[in-house]
């Protein structure tokens, strides 16, 4: 099959990208369905359970609407013949479908996820920037402690730690949740009280990262600034102020777009946690019970969702690669 | 240049300080005392139900929250004693197989229809008799419900069946559906499992899932001046630590089927803006049973069995293990079901010696390392407090010499293991007795609850033609003397060949604000109880 030419060299990249990923996904289905399906009991056991009561003609009714008592290649098959049509299937847990499951929750995690990680790299950067000025004395070392140790604190310590000082014993900040419910706020004064309800989840999942952020930052600002171009800026005699934010940060940079990439992914499984912890109504606890629920239709359709996120946010950094450093083409 | 700069900065970071301290500075004690004001009241729920029909999933968490805006026929009071509901009168012929209920009249489902008994034979023959989980057999020997006038629902039946009316006296267990809704429809993937419309004190509002359900008031409820709160906002919060804070902060008011870790009550139940309610369980009778799978040796040697008994302190365990929230079991008909509770069974008091003698008689020597057998404990996986009554039990075992090996997966490994491939040793896990003992009890001895795959039936292979002929004759048996006579029998035999060792009476906490009264009324409390009468102190 001959592809269709296209002029612009980034437009062709993102085509290519796009292409190649559609064999990966399919295979990701296929290993996530297998590895679910190992796992013992099915969504049937666990609705019967919950309701404390079950005959054998209850179970087999269920098993039949979840479309369970079918063989396993034919319940695979069914699920990629519906994938093909963008149809990700239906939730019998939550009696919903599982695309509308999925859009429902997503703006939460989108609004803890970026803010966090936007809390992560700003914060990081800065204190990345602020160490490598001054390295091994003071300044560096206190940073570094503090690096290691909002590194080292379990998230879901640090959440009900936050929760019991400035919810139980102070009362600044709301328990949990992500708004105050039914209050019949609209906007301006409902963005605030989202605002607030947002500090302590943000604050909790952000420090985790800014830690990483400023290791990485740090060093990569290092490294840099050994380089022969920052001699030349120092002789052509710039200040170190300019040479710092122009010339090293941008090329420094580059390290921190890759993490960032890649964590891109991952944060949704930090993500569960402070979901959990601050009853955040988002997509990362809607996964994480939907598997002890053996909701696999849901549990698929968010596997694949974060699989298309991880594809989609490798090829943005590939773009940004070639916008930060000229050098990096795309051929 | 420079200056000017910073002092915009300056300005910049100073107004957004001020308006965090305009937003942020106000305690949440605030919002609860706003809540309380406006007739707010903050519902814990956990985990989130996956739709709202209780007459075709028993979810005990989905009976909290349809009961506010669907009711049922009676209700159970505190003594278990039928009180009418959507039935003002009731009667029920000599032989046990005409049962009348005189509808009350000017009930209109929340759509304005008026509620009639229509929707009574509805409910009953398409939906309870055919699909609830447990109304398939209480209600197996309804043959047809006449609807002579729209007030009026006959029930006839083919043999007696005493147990009926209690399986028909909660909103939890049999919430009448308006038949105008679902009548020729598969109430399964009927819409109106996701916002019921009832005739309760609360019409469904809103449902924003993970996050909250909404309910307001009825403005034109059948019982006038009721309900006193204007709205109950059910707050779905699935992390325990997290929901014990927010009942610190006051951001919830009232949560049931113990909210929050036992570990934490010491603490909490000094707080005195909280209130500990253990009442209102009672229609559920929670228990909490060690099962014996018979089928692996030397499990299936009834002096293993008793030594077990004797050796777990089930005093200590109560207090230790579960706060003193609870009560030692001695029978399998929990004391709470007053009518058919016996203590005249045999006892197996806490006795290291006993046990000790017993597993000699069984021919269990102590090895080398002073274990005489060793056996598996599965926990069940439902939180802390069943990880710990498990290590109680690993502990007080390992004191006669029987070496447990603990071990945890999650729920549905567990409901597989357990009811489908039989592959365990023994478990502890929690019952409901309920009511009445066909409701719950007998499905851990009857020999035809052995169903394999169906969690919470007889796992233990327990078979006895003689518990068999005395469940099967207290099915049917109208005379309430005989009847108790019988379950007398069966607790005996129960507790003589112990296939399930009864730990446990669970007295589950419903937590709420000290300020909200009234909660629990009705045998089914929070969970079955429609909060018409809750309010605020002010």
């Amino acid at each position: 099959m001959k592809l269709p030419q296209i002029k612009s060299p980034m437009l062709r990249l993102v085509g290519q990208r796009l292409l190649k990923a559609i064999p990966l996904i399919l295979a990701i289905v296929i290993c996530n369905f297998v590895l679910l399906k190992l796992a013992p009991g099915d969504a049937a056991d666990v609705l019967a359970g919950e309701a404390a009561a079950g005959t054998a003609e209850y179970l087999a009714e269920l098993r039949a609407r979840f479309g369970l008592d079918q063989p396993v290649y034919m319940q695979l098959w069914h699920y990629i013949v519906k994938l093909a049509t963008l149809d990700l299937g239906f939730s019998f847990r939550h009696n919903q479908t599982v695309l509308s499951l999925i859009l429902d929750r997503l703006p939460a995690t989108l609004l803890l996820m970026l803010s966090g990680m936007g809390l992560a790299v700003v914060i990081g950067a800065a204190l990345g920037v602020l160490a490598s000025q001054r390295v091994n004395q003071l300044r560096d070392n206190i940073i570094s402690v503090f690096a290691i140790l909002s590194f080292s604190v379990p998230v879901f310590w640090l959440g009900l730690m936050l929760i019991v000082v400035f919810s139980v014993n102070l009362g600044w900040f709301p328990a949990g949740g992500m708004e105050t419910m039914a209050s019949g706020k609209h906007g301006m004064a409902r963005m605030l009280d989202i605002l607030h309800h947002m500090v302590m989840p943000v604050t909790t999942l952000g420090l985790f990262y800014v830690a990483l952020y400023t290791r990485v930052m740090r060093a990569s600002m290092l490294e840099v600034f050994n380089q022969d171009f920052v001699t030349t800026a120092r002789a052509k005699g710039l200040s170190e102020r300019r040479i710092t934010f122009r010339h090293v940060f941008r090329n420094a940079l580059l390290p921190m777009v890759t993490l960032i990439g890649v964590q891109f992914g991952t944060l949704l499984g930090g993500s569960v946690l402070v979901e959990t912890v601050f009853s955040w109504p988002g997509l990362g606890r809607l996964a994480f019970e939907a598997v002890f629920q053996r909701d696999i239709n849901l549990l698929l359709g968010i596997l694949l969702m974060c699989s298309v996120l991880v594809v989609v946010s490798n090829i943005l950094v590939d773009v940004m690669y070639s916008q930060l450093d000229p050098r990096i083409r795309i051929r | 240049m420079v200056t000017s700069n910073s002092n915009v900065f300056k300005s910049v970071i100073l107004s957004f300080a001020m308006l965090a301290m305009t937003t942020f500075g106000s305690p949440a004690a605030a919002q609860s005392a706003a809540d309380i004001e406006s007739g707010t009241l903050k519902f814990v729920l956990s985990p989130e139900p996956p739709f709202l029909l209780t007459a075709i999933n028993t979810t005990l968490q989905m009976g909290m929250v349809t009961s506010k805006v669907m009711e049922s026929l009676l209700y159970l009071d505190a003594e278990l004693k039928p009180q009418p509901l959507l039935a003002e009168k009731w009667d029920i012929s000599a032989d046990g197989l005409t049962y009348t209920f005189k509808l009350r009249p000017n009930v209109k489902w929340h759509d304005g229809q008026p509620f009639t008994s229509a929707d009574v034979s509805y409910t009953i023959l398409e939906v309870l008799k055919k699909i609830h989980p447990r109304g398939r057999t209480a209600l197996a020997k309804i043959t047809s419900v006449e609807t002579p006038d729209p007030l009026t629902a006959i029930i006839k039946l083919s043999k007696p069946a005493p147990p009926m009316l209690a399986a028909l006296a909660s909103s939890y267990e049999s919430p009448m559906m308006p038949k105008h809704l679902f009548a020729g429809s598969d109430p399964a993937t009927n819409p109106y499992i996701s916002k019921p419309v009832g005739t309760g004190p609360f019409v469904f509002k809103e449902w924003k899932k993970g996050d909250f359900i909404l309910l307001e008031k009825n403005p034109n409820y059948w019982q006038a001046g009721k309900p006193v709160l204007r709205r109950i906002v059910f707050r779905i919060i699935n992390d325990a630590s997290a929901r014990a804070a927010s009942f610190e902060t006051g951001e919830v008011h009232i949560g049931g089927l113990s909210p929050v870790p036992l570990t934490d009550m010491p603490r909490i139940a000094k707080n005195p803006a909280l209130s500990v309610e253990t009442r209102g369980y009672a229609y559920m009778s929670p228990y909490l049973l060690m099962e014996v799978n018979l089928r692996k040796p030397p499990l299936n040697d009834v002096r293993v069995r008793r030594a077990i008994a004797h050796a777990i302190d089930r005093d200590r365990m109560t207090q230790v293990v579960w706060m003193g929230y609870g009560k030692p079991a001695v029978s399998p008909i929990p004391s709470q079901v007053t009518t058919f509770h016996s203590t005249d069974v045999p006892k197996y008091e806490y006795s290291v010696e006993k046990a000790k003698k017993l597993l000699d008689e069984a021919g269990l020597k102590p090895g080398a390392n002073g274990m005489r057998f060793k056996m598996t404990h599965d926990l069940f996986p439902l939180g802390s407090d069943y990880q710990r009554t498990g290590e109680f039990i690993k502990q007080q075992l390992a004191r006669v010499g029987i070496d447990v090996e603990l071990r945890s997966q999650d729920l549905p490994s567990y409901f597989r293991r357990v009811f489908t491939e039989y592959d365990f040793d023994s478990t502890s896990g929690y019952y409901g007795a309920f009511a009445d003992p066909t409701q719950g009890v007998q499905r851990l001895f009857w020999s035809k609850a052995i169903q394999k795959g169906v969690v919470f039936t007889n796992a233990t292979d327990y078979r006895s033609v003689d518990m068999d002929r005395i469940i099967e004759a207290a099915q049917d048996e109208n005379d309430p003397t005989k009847r108790k006579a019988l379950y007398l029998d069966m607790q005996r035999l129960a507790m003589t060949d112990l296939p399930v060792i009864p730990l446990m009476e669970t007295r589950f906490i419903t937590l709420s604000s000290s300020k909200l009264k009234k909660h629990t009324i009705s045998a089914d409390g929070v969970i079955g109880g429609n909060f018409a009468d809750a309010y605020f102190e002010k």
